[in-house]
């Protein structure tokens, strides 16, 4: 029988000679089926074109006309030793994604280089993306040594110039060959002009490479896929991505903590009764009581847990025209499991020439960074380093898969070791998964003192960096909740408690509210902080009468000085400030993007991370 | 031990029980052929015996006797959910096609009226990558327009097993389980799982189908394979492809292209 194949992807920057060679490798072997090489010499006279081996593989007639390649395709060919895919990725930067989809496949790559250019942006890229992908074994081709007479000297300085990127980014290449895929030197056999070089030819090393192996001594990894009901049976299907699992096994699913025995593995067809599964089977199992498990959630024996987290480093290589931005909200996707997490930080965009990195705020299409996620949903998740499998995923946004990465540096968060699932969702649960605190952020002040554009400004920015948040404004709530509600002091009383009893609930919920009201009555304002207790923030949002009366941004200074409106605060009715508030905005100093910084630096201080449960030492809480 | 074919199974698995999971109402196309009966028996092993979904033909009424047979016998073996979609006749297809392209392209729209008779949002089919060019760039999800339209130019990104699963309304997708697989190994596997076959890919009198579709645009090759082993060490050594009984694909250079990039498996 033959042996496994193995799955090659040619990457290299664009006529760099990736589909020459890919061409000469099928004829040197005697791949190509017959009448293919007289057919491609039929088209290129046609078009008027000299032959080319490219032309083999380039299948669409945009390909042929335009000679480049645009999608990647798929090719078998054999050896003496093995049966090969070769998949050809394209080179072109617009293309990147289909170069992606095909190297995602493959078990080793070939990076082709011109001897002529040296490895250029693309190449760069390309090899980045390998290493992105975990393509560890690769071998270089320093290609058309014919146009440079096959000069040792030149030979050499792209071999270190590649070496050298290449180490960077912990890939060392199984051989670096000097070659000519027009004329076929170094690919099946060698060639003279070269006599210097000592390594293998192409095909030797293809030889070399090895299929991908999982080792069924990694920890369990048993993603659900569904669960199905073709009888009285309850079967768990899936496949395991690491490790083994036998009859008999207990295992733990991921993140719930629900743990059950195994008491079969079902297969349809099969004589024997099945004791044990391994990395890559696709299988379904049967457990010895119903727990709740659905898709999504992983496997694992409860010695080998994968972590447990709502906040997590990737690295990551974006898709699509529209950039990844801080405070935007995406799908994650690892194994099967699928999570909303919100961009926190994006801590480096790095350059692929040079390999150096900047922070920044968005990340374009085609650029590779590393940036900070957050989920509201704890994520069961593995380092890429140790679990490739549950340690990779993609981003989805709407309908399209706009990214791929690899988890880098994970926060364990104190859920990691619950064991059972709580109905009672903590304080330190919620605010763990918003990556906030809830809170009350009581804005005071006189009419026209600017409460609700802050706190409508204020809400904006929360929710673009992620946050859970709402505006209470005061005109809001009486148009609803309080709408029974008149203006004498006891209705104004029972307004602000009301609105302080709802705010509770939202701050119990993990949310910052934001309560707008003019409140001029110390005592209500104590009423509304007893309530609130400790999450309860008094901020007055001060400005001078006169400025206030001057933006009247309402007309009710006017009416009031008209007497049309009685018991108005400020004219007719007193306003008590606030004696020791949280926070002081005077408004009348300070202009519109001033005080919200202010306030938001506040908000970060009093509710951010910093105040997050077990987050004293930040640095150590990441597991690296 | 056939390592290889382990995984191919457990991979095409994966991919049938993503479909069924992510894809609404689903449909597996049935041509009858070596590689949709292998897809057949993948889906029972997934599903543990019983096709959950519609198996669909396309007839164009222009198939073998043995086909008819040999499909009237699984589906009732089998217990499957059959259906037998008509194809519009040949006067109605784009008269600028081939000739032969064009008999091709009435299952192309027999699929069209499928899809919109039954609105189903995704399609399994049995193709593989090594069976032809344009069949090398599928995608394992291939999304295509309401018309049916393949853009070949803009396929969705593949990232290692996650496929694009969401559509917007109105796309349906191809699924493709078997694209990683080469003739030679459903061949391998046809006979290590006693899958049934078609006995028109057994020689007779010096010919067998090597691809088998409609009387009128496949014509049997020369071969003394009477069997699955005689077949299979045929495979080992020839350089004629696959494909060389199938007329219109050597109609002209772009007609198999044609086909596919306006609706065709």
């Amino acid at each position: 029988m033959p042996h496994s194949q193995l799955r090659i992807v040619i990457v290299g920057h664009v006529d760099h000679g990736k589909s020459t060679l890919i061409g000469r490798l099928l004829n040197d072997t005697g791949s190509l089926p017959d009448g293919k090489v007289e057919q491609v010499r039929e088209m290129s006279r046609k078009r008027g074109m000299p032959f080319e081996w490219a032309f083999v593989m380039d299948a669409l007639q945009a390909e042929r006309d335009q000679g480049i390649t645009i999608d990647t395709t798929q090719i078998h060919f054999k050896t003496a030793q093995r049966p090969y895919v070769i998949i050809d990725a394209p080179g072109h930067a617009e293309f990147l994604k289909n170069m992606v989809t095909g190297a995602s496949q493959a078990d080793a790559a070939l990076l082709v280089i011109d001897a002529g250019e040296g490895a250029l942006e693309q190449s760069r890229r390309h090899a980045f993306l390998l290493h992105l992908l975990g393509v560890r074994q690769v071998a270089v081709v320093v290609n058309k040594m014919d146009r440079v007479d096959f000069d040792e000297a030149r030979y050499e300085a792209v071999a270190k110039e590649i070496r050298d990127y290449l180490g960077e980014l912990g890939l060392y290449p199984k051989a670096v060959i000097p070659i000519s895929a027009r004329g076929g030197e170094n690919i099946v056999t060698r060639t003279d002009k070269a006599r210097w070089y000592l390594g293998p030819t192409v095909i030797e090393q293809l030889d070399a490479f090895r299929p991908q192996q999982t080792s069924p001594d990694q920890p369990l990894r048993f993603p659900l896929q569904d669960v199905y009901k073709p009888d009285d049976r309850r079967i768990l299907v899936g496949r395991i991505e690491s490790g083994r699992l036998r009859v008999g096994d207990v295992l733990r699913f991921a993140p719930t903590g629900a743990d059950a025995r195994v008491v079969g593995i079902e297969a349809w067809n099969h004589p024997q009764p099945v004791l044990s599964a391994h990395a890559g089977q696709s299988i379904g199992i049967t457990l010895d009581k119903r727990i709740f498990a659905e898709r999504g959630h992983i496997a694992h024996h409860l010695d080998a847990a994968p972590r447990i987290a709502h906040r997590m480093a990737v690295r990551l290589f974006w898709l699509v025209s529209e950039p990844l931005v801080v405070g935007k909200t995406y799908t994650l996707k690892i194994a099967t499991a699928e999570h909303r997490v919100t961009v926190e930080q994006v801590t480096a965009v790095i350059d692929v020439e040079d390999l150096t990195s900047t922070p920044g705020k968005a990340v374009h299409r085609n650029e590779v960074a590393e940036v900070v996620l957050r989920s509201r949903t704890p994520i069961a998740v593995d380092l890429a380093a140790d679990l490739p499998r549950t340690g990779r995923g993609v981003l989805i946004d709407g309908n399209d898969v706009v990214g791929g990465f690899l988890v880098v540096q994970i926060e364990e968060t104190a859920t990691a070791n619950i064991t059972e699932v709580s109905h009672a969702v903590s304080v330190e649960e919620r605010a763990q998964a918003n990556g906030h605190r809830g809170g009350i952020l009581w804005l005071t002040g006189l009419s026209g003192a600017g409460k609700s554009t802050l706190a409508m400004a204020l809400e904006r920015a929360l929710f673009e960096r992620g946050w859970q948040t709402f505006v209470l404004d005061g005109d809001n709530v009486r148009n609803g909740l309080n709408a029974g509600l008149g203006f004498s002091p006891e209705d104004r009383a029972e307004n602000i408690r009301r609105v302080a009893e709802t705010a509770k609930l939202f701050a119990d919920a993990g949310m910052v509210v934001i309560a707008s009201l003019i409140s001029p009555l110390r005592a209500d304002r104590a009423r509304a902080r007893a309530i609130g207790g400790q999450r309860f923030h008094e901020i007055h949002v001060d400005a001078d009468l006169a400025t206030c009366e001057e933006r009247d941004p309402k007309g009710l200074y006017r009416r009031a000085r008209a007497g049309e409106i009685a018991e108005f605060t400020g004219i007719s009715a007193p306003y008590e400030a606030p004696e020791a508030p949280e926070l002081v905005i005077d408004t009348g100093r300070l202009d519109r993007s001033e005080a919200l910084a202010r306030l938001l630096d506040y908000v970060d201080e009093a509710l951010g991370k910093a105040t997050l449960p077990g987050e004293a030492d930040r640095s150590s809480s990441w597991v690296i | 031990m056939s390592a290889d074919l382990d995984q191919l199974e457990n991979q095409s698995i994966y991919i049938l029980r993503e479909a069924y999971n992510r894809i609404d109402k689903l449909a597996l196309l049935w041509s009858i052929g070596k590689d949709s009966n292998a897809l057949l028996w993948l889906c029972r092993k997934a599903f543990f015996g019983r096709i959950p979904f519609p198996v669909v033909q396309l007839d164009t009424g222009m198939e073998l006797p043995e086909v008819y047979e040999f499909r009237d016998r699984i589906a009732r073996e089998w217990d499957l959910d059959l259906i037998v979609a008509q194809c519009p006749p040949e006067e109605e297809m784009d008269q600028t096609l081939p000739p032969l392209t064009r008999a091709a392209a009435r299952k192309t729209e027999g699929l069209k009226t499928l899809l919109r008779d039954n609105a189903y949002q995704g399609i399994m089919v049995g193709i593989r990558r090594d069976e032809q060019a344009t069949r090398a760039k599928e995608r394992v999800f291939s999304p295509r327009s309401l018309d049916g339209d393949w853009d070949v130019k803009d396929q969705p990104a593949e990232f290692w097993d996650h496929y694009k699963t969401r559509f917007p309304e109105g796309v349906h997708v191809r699924i493709h389980p078997l694209l990683a697989w080469t003739e030679l190994d459903i061949w391998r596997y046809s006979k290590r799982e006693e899958i049934p076959i078609v006995p028109l890919y057994f020689a007779r009198d010096g010919k067998r189908y090597r691809s088998l579709g409609e009387k009128n645009i496949t014509f049997p090759v020369d071969s003394t394979a009477g069997t699955i082993d005689e077949i299979i060490a045929e495979l080992v050594v020839t350089r004629i492809p696959e494909r060389a009984g199938r007329a219109m694909d050597n109609e002209a250079e772009d007609s198999f292209e044609r086909l596919r990039s306006s609706g065709y498996m």
